[in-house]
Parts: structure tokens; C-alpha cells; sequence
């Protein structure tokens, strides 16, 4: 944990942001939780309060298997913001196995040997007191 | 679906020069847009006390900020379309709506901004959540991660094209140089005497892979505005009308997350452009030039591909060989586009799309202009289709 951590954290706090809080509130308790629809069995992400396939209000937040593939990244070779100046950085787009998608990053891989259909596993990094960040690492004992 | 067609014109076209700072004294976004707005009124033989509706560009100033200093005071009609890019061709369509049902009579839609003097978009993005449709999302998901401007957060949707379909940098760089080869014709692009090959495409510094400098639009200083009448009215006034064939908007889903979709290609033009080419009544081959919002590169393939003018994964190819370069079968972005005339939020694509319909772009004019393209695109992934004629 860097005490001077600078980079953009999502907001958990306020009447819109229940949900969100309620995401990363498991991730800072080490599990990866994605919002599952009690009445069609659905998974989504991110966290809204109805199902967009059935209109119902009941969700349960579902554990994750954590593992999946990446689909797309892009590598940032000039800094756009502040607190992103350590380029090359790059973004991915995870695929998680119960078909929800997330951006995130993989801290195990240079940019370099990313591919589409890499399979990762998820890790989480505290990065302050309050948030911790699901990443992903090379999931390098599962074989397709 | 021809309900509103013929219905609405463009009448009056107002735009200021584009420039690269320095910010003026006292100027602001309001003051910039103030100017075209004036402009556009003045362009349709119109006095400023003759507008009754105002469709404002979303974040850039209220309605109110634009009545009290046109001393307009019984304004009938307002609205801002929360589009982003796509708010002006989305304002169109309100405005046909409002003049073919008799809301009101004389629509003012501007747009324009400190957009290289003022705050960034980078800048805006991060602070303002509220800017644009899945901005919450994009801070509380993709910002921690660094995905935090548009260059990024599209460059997942080209490297995913670039992957399925085989479309090479090349042809990105088709679409940046055409638009610098348009821009060359054009006094008001800033680009223009600044020509660009496609070796110095291919030699431009990376952003954000794929998308290099050149792929970029050009962050600028500018504002444009135009007015909307009826059809009847628009006869009585100076200039020869620009008639609204067909105009929609639409969105992706969903549109406040570009990560989630099921087909990751699906965009607002996807669903717009069968609802405007419906309404006009044609399609895409009898179009004679195309004004396509062109914040990147890849988004000109896209579209180009979404609406129908080539198939999906063919837009690489497309682009190629001369095709959307003047002279070409389909020139696209005659002005120079966002690439090579200046970002004026698409509000520059409708002043271009109106000279050339009226015949008066000068150099770069495509002969026997007679139907064109005007597209807006914002936000992830919103979409607005005009389909403009001439008289």
C-alpha cells in the first residue's frame, strides 16, 4: 500500500454509489463478486439495480471462478493524465469465465506479449486503506 | 417512414475562425459560440430577435446564456441532447420536430469551444463525470486502470477490428490522409499548407495503440452554428434552403459502457442509419459526399461500415485507394473533418455539409453536390445520421 497513492479511485461512498461500494467491497475482502440476477440466473457487470433481461430488482453478488481471457487491450505509450506517467502501460479488457467483462490489467505480462485469448487468473491489490483493485496475472495452470 | 422529410431546412451557417490559442481577453465558450450563433442569424437574413428555440451543445452553456445576450424573450423551445458528439445532428432532429409541428419557427443550434485554450478533453473527462453518458462508470471502472480519454478507450474497438477483419494501420492512414489532402483545399483547416503522406502517417509517435498522433483529431479553438425553419419558411429567406431528407439518432448497448457489448462493433450509427436512409427514401450509393464525425480515424471506418455504405470489415479497403480522398468516388470529410480542420464537435461537419450543398465550397466544392452525409458520433459510441439535399 503507497500512502502517497495518487491515481483515480472510484467512488464507494453516496446514494448512487451503493453498488459500486458493494463491488469493491468484496475485492477488499479478496473475492471477485459480479451481480447475478435471483430470477434469471444472469451475470452482470457493472453493478446496475435491475436485470436489463428481466426486469427483476433481486440480485445476489456470486463469486467468481476469477479466472478468464483477455479480449482486446491497448498499450498508452504518451501519459494523458498525471498520475499515468509510467508508459508503457496497457489496459485490457478481461473476459471473466460467467461471461461479464471488465477493464483491467495484468501485472505479470509487458505489453508486448499480450494476445487475444490469454488466460488470467485475478489478484487483487490494495492500493489504499479503503480500495482495493481486482488485476489479473498469467493463469499459468490452467490449459484450454 | 417519410414523415420528416422535406419538412425542415438548414437556413443560416455561421462558424468563426479556428485557431490554436492564444485565449483572447474575457473570451469564454460562450462569448466563442455567441459569435457564430450571430453569424448563422445574420447568414439567414434573420435578426437575433427572430429565434424562438435554442438546442444547446450538452456542457457548453444553457439556453438562457444564449437568449439574455440575443435578447430573446420569449423563447418557445429549448433542449440539449446528451450525445455527446452526436448532440448536434441529435439537435437536428429536434429542431425538424419542433418547426414541422409548429413548436417554433426559427431553431438556433451552436456549438464550439476553447477546446485548445481552455480546458482539454482529457481534462473535462476526469473531472466531470457528469459530461457524458457513462462517465460514472468510466471513473469508477476504467480510470483506476488509466483508461481515462477517448484515444484509449476507442483503440479497444480498432485493435479488435484490426484482429477480426484484417484492417492494417494502412488503412487508418487512408482515412487521415484524405483528410489532410481535403484540408489542403480548405482555408479555414488548420492544416491546410501542412501536407501529409502516408510515410509520415506511419512515422507518427504511438498514443495509444494502434491509434498514433496522426490518427488524432486536432484539439482547437472554434465555434460554428446553424439555424432551422420549416420548408415554407425557408423559401421566403436569403439563402437557397439545404432540405433534411432523413434524420435519427441511436445508441449501443448498452451506452454507458463500451466493454459489455455483445457485439462489440454495434454502434448508435448501426441503429440510426436504417431509420435516416428509411426516411430519405434512398441509400447509400446516391449519396455524393459524407461529413463523418471523425474524432479518430478507425470511427470513420466504422461508421462507414455501420451505415451501410460497405460491409462490416470491409471499411479498411474501403477507405483505400483514393476513394474518400477529393476527387473520389465518395469523398468523405471535404473540409478536413476533426483530423485536418479543427475538433469542433461535428458542429464544422454541418457548415461543411451546407456549402458544399449550396454549392459554394469553393476549391475543394464536389461537383454536382447534390445529397450528403452529415454524422455525429459521441460519448461510447452515440450516434446521429443527417441526409441533407440541396434545395
Amino acid at each position: 500500500m503507497d500512502p502517497g497513492y495518487d491515481k483515480p479511485l472510484p467512488l464507494l461512498t453516496g446514494m448512487t454509489q451503493a453498488l459500486t461500494g458493494e463491488f469493491y467491497r468484496w475485492c477488499r475482502a479478496g473475492e471477485l463478486r459480479f451481480q447475478r440476477c435471483t430470477s434469471c440466473g444472469r451475470f452482470r457487470h457493472v453493478p446496475r439495480p435491475m436485470c436489463p433481461a428481466c426486469g427483476s430488482w433481486e440480485s445476489e453478488w456470486t463469486r467468481s471462478t476469477g479466472r478468464g481471457r483477455v479480449v482486446t487491450w491497448t498499450v498508452v505509450t504518451r501519459p494523458m493524465h498525471p498520475a499515468f506517467t509510467a508508459v508503457p502501460y496497457a489496459p485490457v479488457v478481461i473476459e471473466l469465465d460467467e461471461g461479464v467483462r471488465v477493464v483491467s490489467t495484468i501485472t505479470d505480462c509487458p505489453p508486448a506479449e499480450l494476445q487475444r485469448g490469454l488466460r488470467v487468473r485475478v489478484v487483487f491489490d490494495a492500493v489504499t486503506e479503503a480500495v482495493t483493485l481486482p488485476g489479473f496475472e498469467r493463469d499459468t495452470e490452467q490449459t484450454e | 417512414m417519410t414523415g420528416l422529410r422535406d419538412r425542415a431546412c438548414i437556413v443560416g451557417i455561421g462558424q468563426t475562425p479556428y485557431t490554436r490559442g492564444p485565449l483572447p481577453p474575457g473570451a469564454n465558450n460562450l462569448t466563442l459560440q455567441l459569435q457564430a450563433a450571430v453569424a448563422a442569424i445574420a447568414d439567414a437574413g434573420l435578426g437575433n430577435h427572430d429565434i424562438d428555440a435554442i438546442l444547446p451543445f450538452v456542457s457548453l452553456g444553457n439556453a438562457e446564456d444564449f437568449a439574455v445576450n440575443l435578447g430573446i424573450e420569449d423563447l418557445r423551445y429549448q433542449a440539449t441532447s446528451h450525445l455527446g458528439g452526436a448532440c448536434p445532428g441529435a439537435s437536428l432532429l429536434n429542431a425538424v420536430m419542433a418547426v414541422s409541428s409548429g413548436i417554433a419557427n426559427y431553431v438556433l443550434i451552436p456549438g464550439g469551444w476553447y477546446g485548445f485554450s481552455g480546458r482539454r478533453v482529457r481534462e473535462v473527462v476526469v473531472a466531470d463525470t457528469t459530461v457524458m453518458s457513462g462517465g460514472v462508470n468510466a471513473r469508477d471502472f476504467y480510470f483506476p486502470y488509466g483508461l481515462t480519454v477517448p484515444p484509449q478507450w476507442f483503440s479497444f474497438t480498432a485493435r479488435l477490428h484490426m484482429s477480426e477483419f484484417g484492417t492494417r494501420p494502412e488503412h487508418l492512414g487512408a482515412v487521415a490522409v484524405a483528410a489532410r489532402r481535403h484540408a489542403q483545399l480548405n482555408p479555414a483547416a488548420l492544416m491546410r499548407g501542412r501536407p501529409m503522406t502516408m510515410a509520415d502517417y506511419l512515422a507518427s509517435p504511438m498514443i495509444a495503440e494502434p491509434f498514433r498522433v496522426f490518427d488524432c483529431s486536432l484539439e482547437a479553438d472554434g465555434a460554428c452554428a446553424f439555424v432551422v425553419t420549416s420548408a415554407e419558411r425557408a423559401r421566403d429567406l436569403r439563402q437557397k434552403p439545404v432540405t433534411v431528407l432523413g434524420i435519427a439518432q441511436g445508441q449501443p448497448y448498452p451506452a454507458d459502457d463500451i466493454v459489455t457489448r455483445a457485439d462489440p462493433f454495434r454502434i448508435g450509427a448501426t441503429n440510426a442509419a436504417p431509420r435516416a436512409f428509411a426516411m430519405a427514401g434512398i441509400g447509400p450509393r446516391e449519396v455524393d459526399f459524407a461529413e463523418i464525425y471523425d474524432p479518430f480515424t478507425f470511427q470513420v471506418i466504422q461508421q462507414l461500415e455501420e451505415m451501410g455504405f460497405c460491409a462490416r470489415g470491409e471499411g479498411g479497403p474501403f477507405v483505400a485507394g483514393g476513394r474518400i480522398e477529393p476527387g473520389g468516388e465518395l469523398p468523405v470529410n471535404t473540409h478536413g473533418g476533426l483530423l485536418s480542420e479543427a475538433h469542433v464537435l461535428g458542429m464544422n461537419h454541418f457548415i461543411e455539409a451546407v456549402l458544399q450543398l449550396r454549392g459554394a465550397a469553393g476549391e475543394r466544392q464536389v461537383p454536382d453536390a447534390e445529397i450528403g452525409v452529415v454524422t455525429g458520433f459521441g460519448d461510447f459510441g452515440d450516434s446521429a445520421i443527417a441526409i441533407l439535399r440541396n434545395g
